[in-house]
């Protein structure tokens, strides 16, 4: 069955149609842009960069974990492994992955914008960015930091010797990046809706961004002050962390979740808001319980913000402070929950095609659901005693940020990519990858709930034998994933030289942003556009029954 | 009245993006400075004697004179929105001017308390000196006045400098040229007013007494 | 040791039996539900996978009883899990009484242990079985984390304070400890073993050995040595808090507060003593960071609980 309804042809006229891929080829045009859609690329090429250096350490980590001994590299050069990964991974991939790259592109599209409502802040942001990049590149280079990603005191303020203050500085700068993003975000999506465009007609992408948008600003600025704390006392010795001179550690745990939970949910909920695009054109039906779904973003964003002590239960918490905590938790999963039955009902009485960006929003669906589920054995403060710090918690997170918001964001990289460079990429390649991707995935993280169950402390070097043979399928898992991650790398950036042209909505998708040319004018829109119709306003009985006329 | 960049309808829906948007960061800026008074509230639970007497080594005669400075400030940067939105530039630069010279004053005041400090050896890190019982809680008590009225003195010399560039640009623009500008530094001026509202009762008022 | 696959090894210790019934019932809940979940998209996928003949007339976009329904359940079944879990967690919380206290400083990069007697062990920790063993521990430099998989038990050990953990081993054999919270470079080589042995053998472990001074002397000792009698005696000029009985009472502070005195308050007093002031006393004594290490505020504290309110 094809995906990609019949390609249209092309006349000959619209291939030199100006596009904003057309508006000027120096480099100068590009670095100095103030368009949204340009921005979204700059950012696209930074964060693939990051994946990869971040999916280095992870290769290099896996490959030491085949074997009990640390016999690959050295203790203390583990350590600053897994630290990167974890650096690199959380704040220069994930956190700006969706919102950075998609978000950006397609926010104004959505809402039938010209523009974000603050372009040259827009701009900023990626210079930024690529401010803090460069401070996390100079850390590797100058031998790289080894408190994990959580810089956790007193280690990393009084005992770690290495370069702790270059590495967390590029944190602190590339915190300001997400700042100003979610700044520009909010206030596009109050100020410049076109008209029609009332805020229950939104598409959902555009809900779940304003409320990650909302979780940037609040939460991101705890997060600079408590770095800022960090090097302070490192560098003077004085401080309110350090219990020697009357300081306490648990303060920074604190202010560090505090921050660093709700940045779970900036990571989540960009990748929901892909899901709720990509599954009703796929099913071609309206998403089911539209406002319960916006209701839900909502619900997660708030919630998280009051749930940070669960990473805390052993960590000398008081005892009602974790059960405050745990009950909360539980909460929050509640409108995950419905997000996810209302996906599932979404398909009921659908018509579906299994193209690529569906394969992955399936699969983010359903390991989303694994990752989601397994959090309530953490929330679950007596069985966390045991779980915490193991390898259930790395591979719970692992299924939520990889096997969840990579899968999607790959998705919608697939979905939009018509619209972004104008071209198709290859269909078959692309179910390949998400179904190889898939596999190595679960091959790679489903043995590490195993291990942390059968009680495999993490941030472990070396470990003790009877681990082995669950270490050993992880690793050749991550052989597989590798290799899918790869198969995009290439066949995207082929697409965009060679794919056949893509017409302004090759999908049949509702959205403003498929009512302009593939890719979009500069100006996005020839027209302001009036919306009336409702949001997902597709129909499968009447699609099905045409197909089989 | 100027023209809306090109992405916006009108030239009031840009006004209100760019007050919508100050509004937005003052709020991350709230964000940024509340590890700061968490840190603060806290350590003065852990440490209530410390904090109380290194309470009283504090100047309250600079710090409430500030307070009165700072406040006057804050009516004229009003005064000066004000002029602004009637369109009377050289009353607008006035008020400028003078809401630039109070902060300025401020820091100065500032600056002086600073160096009694130093003399008094409070500055912790640079031969910081208290009774010894009390050494640790007045370390802490120092480090968060020092780092938050440091931060807050950060944040005035942003806002002087602001009210500066607004007066000298009004040299050759029309007030109503600068109105959204002149408004959203206004929101940014009083937000930093409001910090120190808030600073100069935890650091020179509580436990004075006794 | 034998590289078994061992898919879930039993637990060795009284509440670690309970939190295995509590996994295994979440296990079977969250499986049926991701099994559902799949299930259904799955069948969904394929019953109405484009072109099909499905009957798909009047496709819903919500059915309020439906969504009630598994908003509903979800929630109740969360609150049994929630409540369920608390009042196991607050089990570990609450040390029996007659619990055997042991005393432990973790360091970069090992484990050091003191039975009441004053055997000291390094990164082996013998036990009795069937009897409640109390850590108190603190570390001496970064955040460390006591993990027996065993007993399905951890604790964060920190600098500055003691926290505690407590269980009753239910079967005779050696168990890992782990270091679970990562303290450096050789974080993963942290690594000990719980040698726990049935009560007689225990006691004939116990007693032999190099010959130590008990905690309880040991205390005793510097507690004369490094001046303490000076101020905390009856007969001292100096107007300092009574001792006797002092551990477990409530204490009331000069800011109107009031603490219960456990090892962490008494571990303050000694070390940060103006943190804390006693009501009716001026901030005088002297601190003594520096002068004792933590084995000796261990010996001290060991002392102070010794000492019963007077007749």
């Amino acid at each position: 069955m094809n995906a990609v309804p019949d390609s249209e042809i092309v006349p000959e006229r619209v291939l030199h149609e100006s596009s904003y891929l057309h508006e000027g080829f120096t480099l100068r045009s590009w670095l100095l842009t103030r368009d949204h859609k340009r921005i979204a690329l700059l950012y696209l090429i930074s964060i693939t960069g990051f994946f990869f250096i971040g999916g280095a350490a992870a290769t290099l980590i896996r490959l030491e974990l085949m074997t009990p001994a640390g016999d690959v590299v050295d203790a203390e050069t583990y350590n600053k492994l897994f630290t990167a990964h974890g650096v690199i991974m959380v704040w220069f991939f994930l956190i700006p992955s969706i919102p950075a790259t998609l978000g950006n592109f397609l926010i104004p599209l959505m809402i039938g914008a010209r523009e974000v409502a603050f372009p040259r802040l827009n701009l900023a942001s990626w210079y930024i960015y690529t401010l803090g990049g460069i401070f996390v590149v100079a850390t590797l280079i100058a031998g790289g930091v080894d408190t994990g990603w959580t810089f956790y005191t007193p280690f990393s303020t009084l005992f770690s010797n290495t370069n702790v203050v270059l590495a967390v500085i590029g944190v602190f700068v590339v915190g300001f990046s997400s700042i100003l993003t979610g700044l520009n975000f909010i206030v596009t999506v109050h100020r410049l809706r076109t008209p029609g465009m009332t805020w229950f007609k939104l598409p959902l992408f555009v809900w779940a961004h304003y409320a990650t948008s909302l979780i940037l600003v609040l939460a991101t600025p705890v997060l600079a002050m408590t770095l800022s704390l960090v090097v302070f006392e490192r560098l003077t010795h004085i401080g309110i962390f350090d219990p020697a001179l009357g300081g306490d550690p648990l303060l920074f745990q604190h202010l560090f979740w505090f921050y660093s939970h709700p940045a779970v949910y900036i990571m989540v909920l960009p990748a929901m808001g892909v899901a709720s695009e990509i599954i009703p054109c796929f099913a071609r039906k309206r998403v089911f319980g539209y406002r319960m779904m916006a209701y839900a973003i909502f619900g997660i964003a708030i919630i998280g913000f009051l749930v940070w002590g669960h990473h805390m239960f052993v960590s000398g918490q008081s005892l009602y402070a974790s059960i405050a905590f745990s009950l909360l938790s539980f909460l929050v999963a509640i409108p995950s929950a419905i997000k996810v039955f209302n996906w599932t009902a979404t398909l009921y009485k659908g018509s579906i095609t299994l193209s690529a960006p569906m394969l992955y929003i399936l699969g983010f669906v359903g390991l989303f659901t694994i990752g989601g589920l397994t959090g309530l054995f953490l929330a679950a403060t007596a069985l966390d005693v045991h779980l915490t710090d193991t390898y259930f918690v790395v591979a719970h997170f692992h299924y939520i940020m990889v096997g969840g918001t990579v899968m999607a964001y790959l998705g919608g990289l697939h979905f939009w990519w018509p619209k972004i460079v104008g071209r198709l990429y290859p269909e078959t390649w692309a179910r390949i990858a998400a179904v190889t991707i898939f596999i190595g995935f679960n091959l790679t993280f489903f043995p590490q709930y195993l291990l942390g169950a059968q009680g495999m402390p993490r941030r472990y070097h070396e470990y003790p034998a009877r681990f082995q043979l669950l270490n050993e399928v992880s690793s050749s898992g991550a052989v597989i994933l590798g290799i899918g991650y790869l198969l995009p790398l290439a066949y995207l950036p082929w697409a965009m030289l060679r794919g056949r042209r893509s017409s302004a909505n090759p999908w049949g998708a509702t959205g403003l942003e498929w009512q302009t040319p593939s890719p979009p004018p500069q100006e996005n829109f020839a027209t302001t556009l009036q919306v009336i119709r409702i949001p997902y306003d597709y129909h499968p009985a009447t699609e099905s029954a045409e197909s089989q006329a | 009245m100027s023209v809306p960049a090109e992405h916006f309808a009108t030239a009031e829906d840009q006004r209100q993006a760019a007050e919508l948007g100050m509004w937005v960061f003052l709020t991350t800026e709230l964000m940024f400075f509340a590890p700061l008074f968490l840190g603060y509230a806290y350590n003065r639970w852990a440490y209530a004697s410390a904090f109380a007497e290194a309470s009283r080594h504090t100047d309250v005669v600079i710090g409430t004179v500030n307070t009165a400075i700072l406040l006057t400030s804050s009516l004229f940067m009003a005064l000066a929105v004000r002029a602004t939105q009637l369109g009377h530039r050289r009353p607008t630069q006035v008020f400028l001017l003078v809401t630039a010279t109070l902060g300025a004053i401020f820091l100065g005041l500032k600056g002086l308390e600073y160096a009694h400090e130093w003399d008094e050896h409070l500055v912790p890190w640079l031969d910081f000196r208290f009774a010894p019982g009390n050494a640790h809680g007045a370390a802490l008590f120092y480090y968060l006045y020092f780092g938050m009225t440091g931060l807050h003195a950060t944040h005035l010399t942003i806002g002087i400098a602001m009210a500066c560039v607004f007066a000298f640009r009004l040299r050759t623009q029309p007030a109503q040229h600068l109105r959204n500008q002149i408004e959203t530094g206004a929101l940014y001026w009083h937000f930093v007013d409001a910090i120190w509202v808030f600073l100069y009762p935890i650091l020179y008022l509580v436990n004075r007494h006794g | 040791m034998s590289a078994t696959f061992d898919t879930f090894p039993q637990a060795a210790s009284v509440l670690g039996r309970q939190v295995d019934v509590l996994f295994l019932t979440l296990l079977g809940v969250t499986g049926i539900v991701a099994v559902g979940v799949a299930v259904a998209i799955v069948a969904f996928t394929i019953r109405y996978r484009h072109g099909s003949k499905a009957d798909r007339r009047n496709p819903p976009s919500g059915v309020r009883w439906i969504e009630i329904t598994w908003t509903a359940t979800p929630l109740a079944v969360f609150l049994v899990i929630f409540i369920w879990s608390s009042l196991l967690f607050a089990q570990f919380h609450r040390p029996p009484p007659q619990a055997m206290p042991i005393h432990v400083v973790a360091k970069q990069w090992m484990w050091r242990l003191e039975h009441e007697n004053g055997r000291r062990e390094i990164d082996e920790l013998h036990v009795p079985l069937g009897q409640p063993v109390e850590l108190v521990m603190t570390s001496q430099d970064v955040i460390h984390s006591f993990f027996v998989p065993a007993f399905r038990v951890k604790q964060d050990v920190l600098p500055g304070r003691y926290t505690t953990l407590w269980f009753t081993a239910t079967r005779a054999g050696r168990f890992d400890l782990f270091c679970a919270e990562y303290c450096g470079t050789q974080h993963s080589t942290m690594h000990g073993d719980i040698v726990v042995m049935r009560p007689a053998e225990f006691s004939r472990w116990l007693a032999s050995g190099s010959a130590q001074p008990d905690l309880v002397a040991r205390g005793f000792d510097l507690y004369r040595r490094v001046g303490c009698s000076g101020c905390h005696e009856p007969t001292s000029t100096v107007h300092a808090p009574d001792l006797s009985g002092l551990f477990g009472a409530t204490v009331h502070l000069s800011d109107g507060s009031t603490v219960v005195a456990d090892e962490s308050y008494l571990r303050d007093s000694i070390l940060l003593p103006n943190k804390r002031v006693v009501a009716g006393f001026d901030p005088v004594m002297p601190s003594f960071q520096g002068q004792l290490d933590e084995d000796d505020v261990i010996a001290l504290i060991a002392f102070i609980k010794s000492k019963r309110g007077g007749p």
